[in-house]
């Protein structure tokens, strides 16, 4: 059974964006409790119940929030990342559309125990209905006196993948290109307006609450050891029964995508998982018992990522699949470092002559050198999330990619599911703004 | 001051530095100036803001949102990401194609509609994601097209 124990409590039963009924089911007593600890008490609790960072990185926010400098003169910052755009991610949304009120509490109790007074909220531009639901809650929060001497701003990307990465999201909120910085200093340091600041993401700001009311020992124990607590898992592509299910982690692979997902739909085969987001590498069905948590995951060879499990059935050619997921980062690549920018543009070109059975043999090594000659080698995570993914189509479908060489062509014969997807990075509405003259 | 400088001080107030504001300043700008930012869009930010033009270009074009050029009075959106895609995205797409007349990128030639392709819009759980205006429909099957654009068109 899905837990909704956590981010998404009551959810279900209850309409969540009414202040009162969040209140109803205990919400904002938390926070009277943190308010009652020393701030330090607080960062115990986090420290204790080791809840690892749920935007991708599960880096343990406890000690990312001791890391914050102290004695600066300067202000600290808590910046809360609500710029979901990982292919395949979608818990964020239902969070905050769900349970505005659980991100707001969760931010006010952080903000305590950081000792901060402004809070940012860098919410992805395209959520509209984010915004309108996460607006309303933040004024009943400061109508209802709840938000004392804070201040929480709602601000509005306007459409960038890179903005999730955080130290763009800090550019881009300083008004901006959103293009990474150079790190050291990380913002624990000097983040946004060069002051110390705490970055996380919404689902593991909205977890606060919970370790603050039942306390960090009480969390450590759900799940395995190294990564307890729940995740959302965002399930999509070919399966049954779509959606959010908020699960324990070391939940297993197979009981999310056949007992809760329903399987796969018309009689087809599993091909291919990804299990974190389009920049988590592929696992294949003979993984189907790997469990769901950061190291298991890892230990598979793979990452948990966003916990944005997509399942792919055996209509999709995998040469697609790397090039349509390359394209995407091409598209939204920044431009900054060089072997990203280029190296992703050369990897498209590369996939699209192999998929079109124009390929020599030399081509697929080169693709792989051009893989190599990007990962590590930029300042923001972006290029290996191009290029590591590729890699391991590679290695783990290689008959694949040779059948287009030695066929002249795509062995599916134009009976792919993925067949002919066009890719937003092929349009060009951004027109030169420049007339000229008559 | 002119109004829309006033506005934009609204904007900028809760921010610590004032150019924080330049990409709310941008939104409504575009609002303004039917859905895109011609040049003197730009030039009305930079001056609200206290910025050079070239600098608030410069943000302006790193943004999917924000459009340099012309767009339509609608504007239809596709993802046609991976999990879109596994389900039937580019079906979609060519149909809203042949409804519109126009291919991804274009706008109708009465200005009426811009259709788009778009990168992952966090709809996955009810793939295809179509986003009208701004507003999700989802899911969206190729059959559910011809009605979506026919209502486009009654609205106006």
């Amino acid at each position: 059974m899905p837990i909704r124990e956590i981010t998404l409590a009551h959810a279900d039963e209850r309409d969540l964006t009414k202040l009162a009924e969040y209140q109803a089911v205990g919400g904002y007593k938390p926070l009277a409790k943190a308010r009652k600890m020393k701030p330090e008490a607080v960062v115990e609790q986090l420290l204790a119940s080791n809840l690892r960072g749920r935007g991708g990185a599960g880096f343990p926010m406890g000690r990312k929030a001791s890391f914050l400098a102290k004695g600066t003169g300067k202000p600290t910052y808590l910046c809360v990342n609500a710029d979901e755009s990982e292919p395949g991610t979608f818990k964020d949304r239902e969070i905050m559309l769900e349970n505005p009120h659980r991100l707001i509490e969760g931010c006010l109790i952080t903000a305590h125990a950081i000792e901060s007074k402004n809070v940012f909220i860098y919410l992805r531009g395209e959520y509209l209905d984010v915004f309108l639901v996460m607006r309303r809650a933040l004024e009943d929060a400061r109508k209802a006196g709840l938000l004392g001497d804070v201040t929480v701003v709602l601000h509005r990307g306007a459409g960038a993948y890179i903005c999730g990465e955080e130290s763009a999201l800090l550019e881009s909120l300083e008004g901006k290109r959103g293009q990474p910085r150079p790190r050291p200093p990380f913002p624990a340091v000097s983040g946004l307006y060069g002051s110390p600041t705490l970055i996380n993401n919404v689902q593991t700001i909205a977890t606060v609450p919970v370790i603050v009311e039942k306390g960090g020992e009480w969390y450590a124990k759900i799940g395995p050891e190294p990564s307890p607590g729940t995740v959302v898992f965002s399930l999509s592509g070919n399966v049954e029964r779509p959606g959010n299910y908020e699960l324990a982690l070391g939940s297993g692979l197979r009981e999310l995508i056949y007992d809760l997902g329903g399987g796969i739909p018309g009689g087809r085969e599993l091909k291919a998982i990804i299990p974190g987001g389009s920049s988590t590498t592929v696992m294949t069905p003979d993984q189907l018992d790997t469990a769901l948590d950061f190291n298991s995951v890892a230990e598979a060879g793979s990452q948990l990522g966003a916990a944005a499990v997509i399942v792919i059935d055996d209509r999709a050619c995998m040469v697609q699949l790397a090039l349509r997921s390359t394209q995407f980062y091409m598209h939204e690549s920044c431009g900054k470092c060089t072997p990203c920018r280029e190296g992703t543009r050369w990897m498209t070109q590369l996939l699209q002559t192999l998929e079109d059975g124009r390929a020599e043999q030399s081509e697929l090594d080169l693709l792989l050198s051009v893989c190599d000659r990007i990962l590590g080698k930029c300042l923001c995570a972006l290029g290996d999330f191009a290029a590591g993914p590729v890699v391991e189509y590679v290695r783990n479908f290689r008959d694949e990619f040779q059948r287009h060489i030695d066929e002249g062509g795509c062995p599916f014969g134009g009976e792919s599911s993925l067949k002919g997807v066009f890719a937003p990075v092929d349009q060009h509405s951004h027109a030169p703004v420049a007339e000229v003259p008559a | 001051m002119s109004d829309f400088a006033a506005e934009v001080d609204k904007l900028a107030a809760p921010y610590p530095e004032r150019q924080s504001a330049i990409l709310p300043a941008l939104r409504l700008a575009q609002e303004r100036h039917g859905g895109w930012l011609p040049p003197e869009a730009l030039e009305e930010v930079a001056e609200a803001i206290g910025i050079a033009p070239a600098q608030v270009e410069a943000v302006a074009s790193f943004y999917d949102m924000l459009h340099l050029a012309p767009v339509g009075k609608h504007m239809v959106e596709v993802c046609t990401n991976i999990p879109c895609a596994l389900v039937g995205a580019q079906q979609v797409l060519d149909a809203f194609e042949r409804e519109l007349g126009v291919r991804p990128g274009e706008t109708s030639e009465d200005g009426e509609f811009t259709l788009r392709a778009i990168e992952c819009a966090g709809g996955c759980g009810r793939a295809v994601v179509v986003v009208v205006d701004e507003v999700y429909r989802e899911p969206v099957r190729t059959e559910d097209v011809p009605a979506i654009v026919e209502e486009l068109r009654r609205a106006d």
